[in-house]
C-alpha cells in the first residue's frame, strides 16, 4: 500500500514540474514573438552593471490586466523614443536604461513600484501611468521623494503638482474646444453620455457648465456601469429628448463604446442627424469597435495619425517600422513620445541628471513635435494644438478643424465653481499650485 | 377589472412579477382611454417599450438558456459558461475573417454559418471541460464552482495567448501521451502495466512539446498571437446593420434577428428534450439517476451530451452577442452575472421559468433605466413622490440597482424561484 502511493506521489509530483515547465516555455515563446514589451525589460537592466555609465529612467504602466491594452501602446512609443535617442548618442552622452516596472492595473501596484524605481534602481525620472486613479495614487510617492513622473494621457484637470509634467491634454485643450466647435457646427442641443466614474462625470460637469454659459441646452445624460453592455434604454433617452436630432457627447470608456456604437447604428441614429463627439476613442480603439460603426463620426484630440507634418511623418514611419505595418500611432502615444524628448532637452539644457537642475530646465523647453509646436509652460503642462477628426472609411480620421497654432493649459478649470480664478506657477515660488489671479 | 386580475395572487397562478405586468399594461391602456388625442404616438410608445423590453429579454434570455440547462438539469454550477460564449463570440471573429476572403455575395452570409460553427466549437469545448474537470465533482458544488472558475480564467488567458507554437506544443503532447496510450493499451497486460506507462509517457511527452517550443521559438510566425489582449472587431452583415421603421420607431435588425434566434433556440431545445430519445433520457436521469442506470441508461453519456448541449447553446449566444457588443477576453463576464440571476429568478430546471424571468428583467430594467415608467406616472397624474422616487432611479446605474433590489424581494417571497420544481424530483 505504501509502496504505491510512493509511486503515484512520484507519478503526479513529476508531473506537476513538467507541466508548469512546458506552461513556462510556451509563454516565453509567445512574449518574444509579440515584441512584447514586458520581456525586454530583463536584458535591459543587465545593461547598468556592464557598463556602468548608462543614465536609467522608470518606465511605470500596467503591462498586465484590464488596463494593458492602452497602455502597452505607450510604452512601446517610450520605448520608440528611447531607442532613437540611444542610437543618436544617448543624452549627456551616455546611453539611457528604460527599466520597467508592471503596476498591473492595480491603483496600490502602481505606488509600491514607483517606490521601488525610486529607491532601489535610483531612476533619475520616471515615465508612466495612464488613468487618474493611477496617477492620484503614485502622486505621494513622487511628492514625498521629491522626485520626478512624467504623464502622458488627456485627463480631467484640477490637478497641478511640482513633481509632475503633464503631457496630455487639460480639458481647455480637448473637451472644451470640442464643444466649442460642436456649437458652432452642430448644434445647441447636447446628451452627455459617460461611464461612471470620475473623469466623464468631471468632464460633464464642465460641459454643462460651459453649456450654460455659452447658450447651449444639455438637454439630458446617462452613465453607463464601467463594462455594461446593453445601451437601449439610453438610445430610447436620447431619442425622446432629441426627437430631431442633436449632438451626443460620449465620454463611454472601453467595452461599452463598441454596444454604443453598434446599437446606435442599429435603432437607425445616423451621424448626419445625430453626430456623436468621442473624447477617448482614438485610431487604435476605431480598429477594435469596427470602423463600419463609426464612419462620420468625430473624436476630438490633439494628434491624429493623419496630421501632416515632417515631425509626424517620421514618427509614423519609424514606429510602423518597429512594430509592423499594421499598427497606428494616436494621441495618448504621441504625448509618451515627446515627453521622453522634452525630458531629454531639459537635462541637456541642465547638463545634469539632478531631479531639481533638470526639473527648473524643463520649463521652457520646445519641441517640434509630431502634433506640431509644443511648450513646456510653468505650470507643468504643455501648450497643445486642438484637433477635430472625422472618422473616414479606411479608420483612421479627417482632420476636419484644427486651432492656429497651440492653447495654453489650464489645469485648474475656469467653468468648475471651486477652482474659478485659480492657476498654476511653479517658477514663482510665491505662487505655486493653486493660486488666485 | 383592477381587482379581478388581484384575486389570482391569492390563489397562487400568477406569480408576483406576471401580476405586476398585466398591472402595468392594464394601467397603461387605462391611460390611452383618459387622454384624448395623440393616441397613435401612445400605441407606438407602448410597442417600442414592449419591442426594447423583449429585446433585452431576449439577450438574457439566449445567454441564460444554455445555463438553465447545465444549472438547471445537472445542477452544476458553471462559471465558465461566460467563458463558452466568448467562445462562441471569436468563433464567430474568425469565421467572417474567413468569409472576407471569399467577397462581397459570400460575405453577408457569414453569420448563418458562425452559428453551428460557434455551437459546435462551444459544444466541444463543454464536453471537454465535463470530461477532463466536472465529471469528478458531481454533487460537489463548491468544487465546481471553483473548478470552473479557474476554467474560465484559463480561457482568458488562452484568447490572449493562444499562437501555433501553443497549439502545436498542445499537439505534440496530446499525440505523444494518448497516442501511446492508446498503442500500449492493446496489450494484454495493460492494466498491470499502466500507471508505470502513465509515468514514462507523460515526462516524455511532455519534455518533446517543450524541445519542440524552444526549438520553433525564433520562428515569428509562429509566435504571433492569433487575437492578442485586444479586442476584436465583429461587423454584422449589411443586411443585419440598420433596422426597419414601424410605428414611428425603428426596429433594429440585429435586435430582430436576435429575438428569432432565440425563439428557434428555444423550439430547439424543447423539441430536443421533450421529443426526443436523448431528451427523454436526459429527464430521466434529472428525475432518478440511479433508477435510470439500472434501467441501462448511459448516465455518463448523458451527463456528457446534457453540458454539451448546454455549452453549445453559449456559444450561440456568444454569436448572437457580438453583433451587439465588444468581443474580447473578458467579454464572457459582462453576462456570467445576468445569466445567473435568470435563472435563479426563474426557477432552477424549468425552461417557463427562464423565459418568463429573462423576459420581466429586460422589460423592468428597460422600462425604469429608460424613463419610460416615469413618463407614464406622470401622463396618469400619478403623485409627485412617486414619479419623482421613479425619475431618481431613471439611469442605466441606478436602475441595475432597483432591479436587483426587486429580485431581491422576490426571492424572499419565493425563495425557489418563479416556478419551483415540486414533488420528490425537488429534493435531487
Amino acid at each position: 500500500m505504501s509502496k504505491l502511493g510512493r509511486r503515484k506521489f512520484l507519478l503526479y509530483g513529476s508531473t506537476g514540474v513538467v507541466a508548469s515547465l512546458l506552461l513556462k516555455g510556451c509563454a516565453q515563446g509567445s512574449d518574444t514573438g509579440t515584441g512584447d514589451p514586458a520581456s525586454s525589460s530583463d536584458t535591459s537592466d543587465a545593461a547598468p552593471a556592464a557598463t556602468g555609465d548608462g543614465i536609467k529612467v522608470g518606465i511605470l504602466h500596467s503591462l498586465s490586466g484590464t488596463m494593458a491594452i492602452s497602455e502597452t501602446t505607450v510604452v512601446d512609443a517610450e520605448m520608440l523614443a528611447i531607442d532613437e535617442i540611444n542610437a543618436a548618442g544617448g543624452v549627456l552622452g551616455k546611453q539611457i536604461i528604460p527599466i520597467k516596472e508592471d503596476g498591473a492595473s492595480d491603483w496600490p501596484t502602481f505606488a509600491e513600484k514607483a517606490a521601488k524605481l525610486i529607491d532601489n534602481d535610483k531612476v533619475v525620472t520616471v515615465f508612466g501611468c495612464w488613468t487618474s486613479s493611477s496617477r492620484k495614487a503614485v502622486l505621494p510617492v513622487f511628492e514625498s521623494k521629491k522626485h520626478m513622473l512624467w504623464y502622458p494621457v488627456q485627463y480631467e484637470g484640477q490637478e497641478c503638482s511640482n513633481y509632475v509634467f503633464y503631457t496630455g491634454a487639460t480639458p481647455n485643450q480637448q473637451i472644451e474646444p470640442a464643444v466649442d466647435w460642436l456649437l458652432e457646427n452642430k448644434g445647441k442641443d447636447f446628451f452627455l453620455v459617460g461611464s461612471d466614474y470620475v473623469f466623464p462625470r468631471t468632464a460633464n460637469t464642465i460641459i454643462k457648465e460651459q453649456l450654460a454659459a455659452k447658450g447651449g441646452k444639455t438637454v439630458g445624460e446617462d452613465y453607463l456601469p464601467l463594462g455594461d453592455t446593453e445601451v437601449t434604454a439610453i438610445i430610447t433617452k436620447i431619442k425622446v429628448a432629441l426627437p430631431n436630432g442633436g449632438v451626443i457627447f460620449n465620454s463611454l470608456n472601453g467595452d461599452s463604446n463598441v454596444s454604443f456604437f453598434k446599437q446606435m447604428q442599429g435603432a437607425g441614429l445616423e451621424p448626419d442627424k445625430y453626430p456623436v463627439m468621442s473624447v477617448s476613442i482614438a485610431e487604435e480603439e476605431v480598429k477594435q469597435i469596427g470602423k463600419e460603426y463609426l464612419v462620420g463620426h468625430y473624436a476630438s484630440w490633439n494628434y491624429f495619425q493623419t496630421v501632416e507634418s515632417p515631425e509626424n511623418d517620421k514618427f509614423v514611419k519609424a514606429f510602423k517600422a518597429k512594430y509592423g505595418e499594421e499598427r497606428v500611432t494616436n494621441d495618448p502615444m504621441e504625448a509618451a513620445y515627446i515627453m521622453v524628448y522634452l525630458w531629454k532637452q531639459a537635462v541637456e539644457a541642465a547638463g545634469t541628471t539632478d531631479i531639481e537642475a533638470v526639473r527648473k530646465a524643463a520649463v521652457g523647453q520646445e519641441l517640434a513635435a509630431p502634433e506640431g509646436k509644443v511648450k513646456l509652460l510653468p505650470n507643468h503642462h504643455i501648450s497643445k494644438t486642438v484637433r477635430i477628426g472625422q472618422v473616414r472609411d479606411d479608420g483612421l480620421f479627417d482632420i476636419v478643424s484644427s486651432s492656429e497654432g497651440a492653447v495654453d493649459p489650464v489645469p485648474w478649470n475656469q467653468y468648475v465653481k471651486e477652482t474659478k480664478g485659480f492657476a498654476c506657477d511653479w517658477t514663482d515660488p510665491n505662487k505655486g499650485g493653486k493660486y488666485k489671479v | 377589472m383592477f381587482y379581478d386580475v388581484r384575486k389570482f395572487r391569492g390563489e397562487g397562478l400568477f406569480s408576483p412579477t406576471i401580476i405586476d405586468l398585466v398591472f402595468l399594461v392594464h394601467s397603461w391602456l387605462q391611460s390611452f382611454k383618459r387622454i384624448n388625442g395623440s393616441i397613435n404616438s401612445q400605441v407606438s410608445a407602448l410597442i417600442e417599450g414592449l419591442f426594447n423590453g423583449i429585446s433585452i429579454g431576449s439577450v438574457l434570455l439566449i445567454a441564460a438558456l444554455g445555463l438553465a440547462i447545465v444549472f438547471g438539469l445537472m445542477g452544476v454550477i458553471n462559471l465558465a459558461h461566460g467563458e463558452l460564449m466568448m467562445l462562441g463570440a471569436y468563433t464567430t471573429f474568425v469565421v467572417q475573417n474567413v468569409f472576407k476572403l471569399f467577397g462581397e455575395p459570400w460575405f453577408d452570409f457569414y453569420i448563418v454559418v458562425a452559428i453551428p460553427i460557434a455551437f459546435l466549437i462551444a459544444a466541444v469545448a463543454g464536453m471537454i471541460l465535463e470530461r477532463g474537470a466536472i465529471r469528478f465533482l458531481y454533487g460537489r458544488p463548491l468544487e465546481t464552482l471553483l473548478a470552473t472558475w479557474g476554467v474560465s480564467l484559463i480561457l482568458q488567458q488562452l484568447v490572449r495567448s493562444v499562437n501555433w507554437l501553443l497549439v502545436i506544443c498542445l499537439g505534440v503532447l496530446c499525440l505523444l501521451f494518448f497516442g501511446g496510450i492508446t498503442t500500449l493499451g492493446r496489450r494484454e497486460n495493460w492494466e498491470i502495466i499502466r500507471v508505470r506507462a502513465i509515468a514514462f509517457l507523460l515526462p516524455i511527452a511532455i519534455a518533446i512539446a517543450i524541445a519542440m517550443g524552444f526549438l520553433l521559438n525564433k520562428i515569428t510566425a509562429l509566435t504571433k498571437p492569433w487575437f492578442s489582449a485586444r479586442n476584436v472587431d465583429v461587423t454584422a452583415p449589411a443586411w443585419l446593420r440598420g433596422g426597419v421603421e414601424v410605428l414611428g420607431f425603428q426596429m433594429p435588425y440585429v435586435r430582430l434577428f436576435i429575438i428569432a434566434l432565440t425563439i428557434i433556440c428555444l423550439i430547439g431545445v424543447y423539441w430536443f428534450l421533450h421529443r426526443s430519445a436523448w431528451g427523454l433520457r436526459i429527464r430521466a436521469v434529472t428525475q432518478n439517476r440511479t433508477m435510470s442506470s439500472c434501467l441501462g441508461i448511459p448516465t455518463a453519456k448523458v451527463d456528457a451530451l446534457t453540458f454539451a448541449l448546454g455549452s453549445g447553446l453559449a456559444g450561440i449566444a456568444g454569436c448572437a452577442v457580438s453583433l451587439l457588443g465588444s468581443v474580447g477576453p473578458n467579454t464572457g463576464q459582462n453576462y456570467i452575472i445576468d445569466t445567473f440571476m435568470v435563472v435563479v429568478v426563474g426557477g432552477v430546471g424549468n425552461l417557463l421559468g427562464t423565459v418568463v424571468a429573462a423576459m420581466s428583467i429586460g422589460i423592468f430594467n428597460y422600462l425604469i433605466g429608460s424613463g419610460t415608467l416615469a413618463l407614464f406616472l406622470t401622463s396618469i397624474d400619478a403623485s409627485k413622490p412617486l414619479i419623482d422616487f421613479f425619475l431618481f432611479f431613471a439611469t442605466s446605474s441606478m436602475a441595475k440597482v432597483m432591479v436587483f433590489a426587486l429580485i431581491i424581494t422576490f426571492l424572499q417571497i419565493k425563495p425557489a424561484g418563479l416556478f419551483p420544481q415540486k414533488g420528490r424530483t425537488a429534493e435531487l
